[in-house]
């Protein structure tokens, strides 16, 4: 990314070092208000950085169907379609 | 440049490591400039995620206060379940990540020349203007309330130094006086806020004061998480807590300080404590730049978060008209999220993309009893909607061990998003 940056700003133009090659899909950038990020937060709210993708994926389902109880995740999981639970689960696993 | 720096508080290493390239004059457009104004949830989120989305937007933060003041959970201070200092955060991680701290106040805004003015007559110019100002009370909308009748009858709509004037007028009143809260039309910040405050304020004096009474007067005749907080206040408050509605005479039409009255249609109240949270309106520099409506309030793009009234200046939290989201903290760090992707987007020349967003508000009955409201959003129509099925409040049937758990999680709430913020 580093050298991308470099060459483009030697290109005069901004636009391909601007361009957030990790930028969270729809609704990912929300789940942190309540699922920490940061370490140094004590939260029963698991942290979503570095979770396995395919068990983000389940529960996000099951929240959804009602297969699981959950308290306010199976409010919000019934707004998402299958294809952004794979794209948020997916770029979530892919976070440190 | 014409920026005054004293007026700037330079922090960290951060900064000088983003200056790839010598900044350049404006309208060269090598390193992009983004001010934002207001440093509370929507307005620090923003300029911090600005700065994640790519380090090289310079990032202006213009924000008077050394300290902030968190507004969720202040009700507990109020109820002297929680001291003030939990709530206060200072700026210095938001300038380790390399964000300008401008610690002063945003007079005007130059849309067609992109320059924000300062209290110092310093010109602040930018590429995109980010407004997170809040809301400001609507000073003489509620007849009698001034600035001069808040401090008899305080708000503490804004955390700080009112909500401790309420909490000591609440301390100082003998058992057996009579508490009353004006709650306001919509719309206003954190709707469920004042049910939350009158719940915690009647554990208070079930607890320390039981021969009191508590009484909201109502400017409207439904709210946010109704049957949820009014189950809960025949268990918890029954003989302690009244709400009137509108359509019974709780709109109160004015007040009186000096004598702490409150005049209805139906009647006065002379209570021992007033706590009257006015009419609102988006904060000052909103209608200063002329992002705000009549209404008082900033219509903004759905996607964007762009006004609808001045290009390049996007307005997010409570002062913008965000269509079903509410105005709440959580709301307001989800649309600042976006609003920082969008606004990196739009610098390069890349198309904006739709994105879904969350709101996730909990109330405290009681300090064991939580309830909760969340939603999902997208842009529908050309307002923020929510996606149909989703969302809703908590279970009207649950047991105490489920408010419980969402006490827990409220408190938890609290830490993650200040910590996401502040820390």
């Amino acid at each position: 990314m580093r050298v991308v940056v470099a060459a483009a700003v030697g290109l005069g133009s901004i636009a391909a070092a601007l361009v957030a090659s990790a930028e969270p899909p729809a609704g990912a950038a929300s789940c942190s208000g309540c699922h920490p990020i940061s370490a140094r937060v004590t939260s029963p709210v698991p942290r979503l950085n570095g979770h396995d993708r395919a068990a983000i994926v389940r529960a996000m389902q099951e929240f959804r169907s009602g297969q699981r109880a959950g308290t306010v995740m199976d409010r919000i999981a019934k707004g998402f379609t299958d294809d952004e639970i794979q794209a948020i689960a997916a770029w979530y696993a892919s976070q440190k | 440049m014409r920026i005054h720096r004293r007026a700037f508080l330079r922090v960290g290493v951060a900064a000088a490591a983003s200056a790839l390239a010598p900044r350049p004059a404006r309208g060269q457009g090598a390193t992009p400039r983004v001010v934002v104004v207001g440093g509370g949830f929507a307005g620090a989120s923003c300029a911090r995620a600005l700065r994640q989305a790519d380090p090289r937007v310079v990032v202006t933060l213009v924000e008077p206060n050394t300290t902030f003041t968190a507004c969720p959970f202040s009700n507990a201070v109020i109820a002297g379940l929680r001291e003030l200092p939990a709530q206060q955060f200072t700026y210095d991680r938001v300038a380790a990540d390399g964000i300008t701290i401008a610690r002063t106040t945003a007079t005007a805004v130059d849309a067609q020349a992109r320059s924000v003015t300062l209290a110092d007559g310093a010109r602040l110019p930018y590429d995109r203007l980010v407004l997170a100002p809040g809301i400001d009370i609507r000073w003489g909308a509620l007849t009698g309330y001034d600035e001069a009748a808040a401090a008899q009858l305080p708000h503490a709509w804004k955390a700080g130094e009112q909500t401790l004037l309420l909490r000591r007028q609440l301390e100082a009143m003998a058992d057996g006086g009579l508490v009353v809260i004006v709650a306001p039309a919509n719309p206003f910040r954190c709707p469920p806020g004042p049910y939350e405050r009158a719940s915690l304020v009647a554990h208070y004096l079930k607890t320390k004061k039981p021969k009191s009474k508590l009484i909201i007067l109502d400017a409207k005749d439904t709210f946010s998480k109704q049957r949820l907080f009014q189950q809960a206040w025949t268990e918890l408050y029954p003989g302690l807590l009244e709400w009137v509605p509108l359509s019974k005479g709780g709109q109160v039409v004015s007040v009186d300080a000096a004598t702490r009255t409150l005049v209805t249609d139906f009647g006065q109240h002379k209570p021992a404590v007033a706590n009257v949270i006015p009419p609102q309106k988006a904060g000052r520099i909103a209608e200063v730049a002329g992002v705000a409506d009549r209404t008082g309030w900033c219509p903004i793009d759905p996607v964007t978060f762009e006004s609808k009234l001045q290009p390049g200046i996007h307005v997010i939290g409570d002062a913008a008209i965000a269509g079903a989201m509410p105005k709440s903290a959580f709301a307001a760090n989800s649309q600042a999220k976006t609003c920082a992707a969008v606004v990196v987007r739009l610098l390069t020349g890349a198309a904006p993309s739709a994105t879904k967003l969350i709101n996730t508000c909990y109330s405290l009955v009681a300090p064991d009893y939580g309830i909760s409201v969340a939603g999902v959003y997208q842009p529908s129509g050309g307002q923020l909607a929510d996606v149909p099925g989703s969302g809703g409040v908590s279970p009207a049937e649950a047991p105490r061990a489920t408010r419980a758990a969402e006490a827990v999680l409220a408190e938890a709430w609290f830490r993650t998003i200040t910590t996401e913020v502040f820390g």
